[in-house]
């Protein structure tokens, strides 16, 4: 194949590839704008090492607190609109869709491809933001109105925000084709026999967040406009004389469901590595499959719990606050279907498995934690303080990017055709594991003491300052939880070029997708598979006979 | 690797339990409340960190047991079972009643909260009049008395940057306002935080019930300087309070009128 051809390729598990590169490459500079926020948190005003000396050449390094604003504005944006959404849609979607249904490849392979190209143009858009007069946004991930329509409101809000709102309005077009082709591509692409309840959960819960992107993203898009036509042409659709509010509406109205969009792939790929590491079948498949629909579905009608204290009718809070508290219930049952699913089970405990494990005990951690959230008088307090930050980084550090570390031990043989070194795993795993607890449990103390989000110094508290030593705790375990993250680097590097060559099927797994070769060649299958059974048959006594393919024979190609 | 994944996880545990229970002794705990419906907000918090801690508790302890048996190579079990209906309702009955309880619970805090009729009344049964404006602006908050003529606006306005002083045991009105952006008036100690925003009146009140000064913050994300944004508010006996204003009347008089917003 000619370079342009791989580069602009229309195979899915290239394009997911490019995704997942992406989002690695991305991830680096979320990860750094995290360590800079922190590094402003726990020595206020000293020189910021490394980036200090690049962006602040003349105060010696220290940062001002504009350039805090756009620090924690980026690291949102980025994280969440690049970096998770991107890897768990973006690379698992467009990856496993196809080969765990059976299909050659997605129904609509140029729609596709355009969904990966409009990628690049969006994080162009948001890095532009750093070099315009004013600097990058500094409205916040939310970029609340009217502190981001009105260019005066701060430096950011001059050229830097409509850089973000390019940035992410294209990434909401990018998504909305790519959800499209997934719901697609599930609803008419699988394989014979591969009926709604034979399929693995994690291609139930990447069609879910589709569905999810599909309902909620345009809203989002259009919001988006919306505020830069506000900036741009002058309308007041969110200024004073328009609604503050609306924006707020527009923004959670997708941005609540978005925090699903990145659980529930995370869910899906824990449910299959339970339950293939663990040489046992998924319990309750249907109560895992219905509890992700009632997700989906409760997800639409919690956004304005993010609005408790907004100055929105407290009526409409009391409701919010009721489905929202309701809402604990589905996640509640799949962590006890995944207890039962390991309960007798014959645990493997592999680096893939490790993670998962890591995945329950946090996703745990961070769901109760939501319970106080869920509570609107205690919301009260909460709101915008630090607990919230414990509370969502629990779900999307210690669930999403678990999930994804999870996904990558497994996949990565497929994907790759080379085993990753599963020592190195092990050991990522427990510092990974360890680390992240030190940097967000006490999150949640900084919280309860009333320590705001998004200051730049809690020093200027009275009341904040014994807090001083926590958040250097934090910050150290932050640096040595990055620095951790060379170990998954080394190993990835590593095994790409020297790794032992992956079988087809390494963990005697069940799913369609290692019956193919890996890394499975353009055209997926040698034959189209038929599915004959769910797939999950794993039998936890000891045994070489242990799992049953879904695809007992293939058929010859048509 | 088992007894490392399964001590792992029992310390995590431990740990969370550890950094919630001993909170309140090392300042890592909400401030002493010291506002009437503040009780109502630290009583909700304590059941629920009941619920979760006991869920928490069961469901990550079972984690590192699970981890602790099931890991040691051996065969797991020997009739394994992937369905089970009555555990099925059985654990989504049980979470889902006391989700149903707290759901319920929580409305009638909510209510004394946030409702506009939960505003205290005057003698004469109309709601109580504001005591004071609390305009935010980036990056400061700036309070305004009415005066002797019990108006806003007026040109007898007491003025009172950064700092709110209100009689003690007493309900407090406020009307918030702000002149630019979204800002949020939090007072942690008495349980209180609400967006203020631009073009639109916003109420609140709160009784303090005990003399004392506490932090004003800015809860909501203002522009670079959202991080100072710190004010204050004093708590004082009404004698205290009147010669307060007394004060702020002399210094009026003595200025002349040129301090007007």
């Amino acid at each position: 194949m000619s370079a342009p051809g791989r580069i602009f390729s229309t195979d899915h598990k290239r394009i997911g590839l490019q995704f997942f590169w992406t989002g690695l490459a991305m991830t680096l500079f979320g990860a750094l704008s995290a360590l800079l926020i922190r590094w402003q948190l726990a020595w206020p005003w000293t020189s910021m090492p490394v980036a200090g000396g690049l962006v602040f050449p003349k105060s010696g390094g220290v940062p001002s607190p504009e350039f805090y604003s756009a620090l924690f504005t980026f690291h949102g944006t980025l994280m969440i609109f690049f970096v998770v959404i991107p890897l768990l849609t973006g690379w698992l979607g467009n990856y496993l869709i196809p080969l765990l249904i059976g299909a050659r490849d997605m129904a609509f392979p140029r729609l596709n491809m355009l969904s990966y190209w409009i990628m690049p143009l969006a994080i162009g858009c948001l890095f532009t933001g750093f070099l315009v007069e004013g600097g990058s946004a500094q409205a916040g991930w939310t970029s609340y109105a009217p502190l981001s329509t009105n260019p005066n409101a701060t430096p950011g809000s001059l050229h830097g925000q409509s850089w973000w709102l390019a940035a992410i309005v294209l990434a909401g077009v990018s998504s909305t084709l790519g959800a499209l082709n997934y719901v697609t591509t599930v609803v008419k692409l699988r394989a014979r026999g591969m009926s709604w309840l034979r399929l693995p959960l994690t291609v139930w819960a990447l069609f879910l967040s589709a569905c999810i992107q599909l309902a909620g993203l345009p809203v989002l898009t259009a919001g988006g406009l919306l505020q830069l036509s506000d900036r741009v042409l002058a309308t007041g659709f969110y200024s004073a004389d328009g609604s503050p509010l609306l924006w707020q509406h527009l923004f959670w109205f997708y941005g609540h469901p978005a925090v699903y969009v990145v659980i529930l792939p995370a869910m899906g790929v824990v449910s299959d590595v339970l339950s293939a590491h663990g040489r046992k079948s998924v319990f309750g498949y249907r109560p895992m499959v219905f509890s992700m629909l009632a997700i989906t579905l409760l997800g639409f009608m919690v956004w304005a719990h993010h609005m408790f204290v907004s100055g929105m009718n407290p009526a409409l809070g009391m409701a919010f606050g009721i489905a929202t508290t309701l809402i604990a219930l589905p996640s509640g049952v799949k962590v006890f279907n995944w207890l039962a699913t390991i309960w007798g089970a014959r645990l493997q405990l592999t680096s893939a498995m490790l993670f998962a494990l890591g995945f329950v005990a946090l996703f745990i951690t961070g769901g109760l934690s939501g319970l106080w959230l869920a509570c609107t008088p205690v919301d009260v307090y909460m709101h915008d303080t630090y607990f919230v930050v414990a509370h969502f980084h629990f779900i999307v550090f210690g669930g999403s990017v678990f999930g994804l570390f999870a996904a990558c031990y497994h996949w990565f043989p497929k994907m790759f055709g080379r085993m990753l070194d599963e020592r190195l795993g092990r050991a990522h795993f427990v510092g990974t594991f360890a680390l992240s607890v030190g940097v967000f449990l006490m999150m949640h103390q900084l919280g309860l003491a009333g320590m705001p989000r998004r200051i730049a110094d809690p020093t200027v508290y009275p009341s904040l300052r014994h807090l001083v030593p926590l958040n250097v705790l934090i910050t150290w375990c932050a640096l040595g939880l990055a620095a951790w993250q060379l170990l998954f680097l080394a190993n990835v590097v590593w095994s790409l070029r020297r790794g032992p060559r992956a079988p087809r099927n390494p963990w005697r797994a069940n799913t369609l997708e290692w019956e193919a070769e890996s890394p499975p060649p353009h055209g997926n299958f040698e034959a189209q598979p038929e599915v004959e059974r769910g797939p999950y048959e794993y039998d936890p006594r000891s045994g070489a006979d242990d799992f049953r393919p879904q695809a007992a024979r293939l058929s010859p190609r048509r | 690797m088992r007894a490392l994944v399964a001590t792992l996880f029992a310390l995590f545990a431990l740990l969370v339990v550890w950094s919630f229970v001993v909170a309140p002794g090392r300042g890592w705990a909400m401030p002493e409340n010291v506002a009437t419906l503040g009780a109502s907000v630290d009583e909700l918090f304590d059941q629920i960190q009941w619920i979760v801690g006991a869920f928490f508790v069961l469901t990550v302890g079972l984690l590192a047991w699970i981890v602790w048996r099931q890991a040691q190579g051996g065969g797991g079990s020997r009739s394994p079972i992937s369905n089970h209906l009555p555990l099925e309702i059985f654990w989504t009955l049980v979470p889902g009643a006391i989700l149903v309880w707290l759901a319920l619970v929580q409305i009638a805090p909510w209510e004394a909260l946030k409702f506009s009729n939960s505003i205290p009344r005057a003698a004469d049964g109309t709601p109580k009049p504001p005591l004071c404006e609390v305009w935010a602006s980036q990056f400061d908050w700036h309070v305004l008395y009415p005066g002797a003529d019990g108006r806003f606006g007026s040109v007898d306005d007491l003025h009172s940057p950064y700092e709110l002083v209100v009689p003690v045991g007493e309900p407090v009105v406020l009307r918030l306002g702000s002149r630019d952006v979204i800002h949020s008036f939090f007072v942690p100690s008495f349980r209180l935080k609400q967006d203020v925003l631009p073009g639109r009146a916003t109420l609140v009140w709160f009784e303090c019930t005990k003399a004392g000064t506490y932090d004003l913050m800015c809860a909501e994300l203002c522009g670079w300087g959202h991080y100072k944004m710190a004010g204050a508010v004093r708590a004082v006996p009404r004698a205290e309070y009147e010669a307060f204003l007394a004060h702020k009347t002399r210094a009026l008089e003595s200025n002349g009128v040129e301090d007007r917003k």
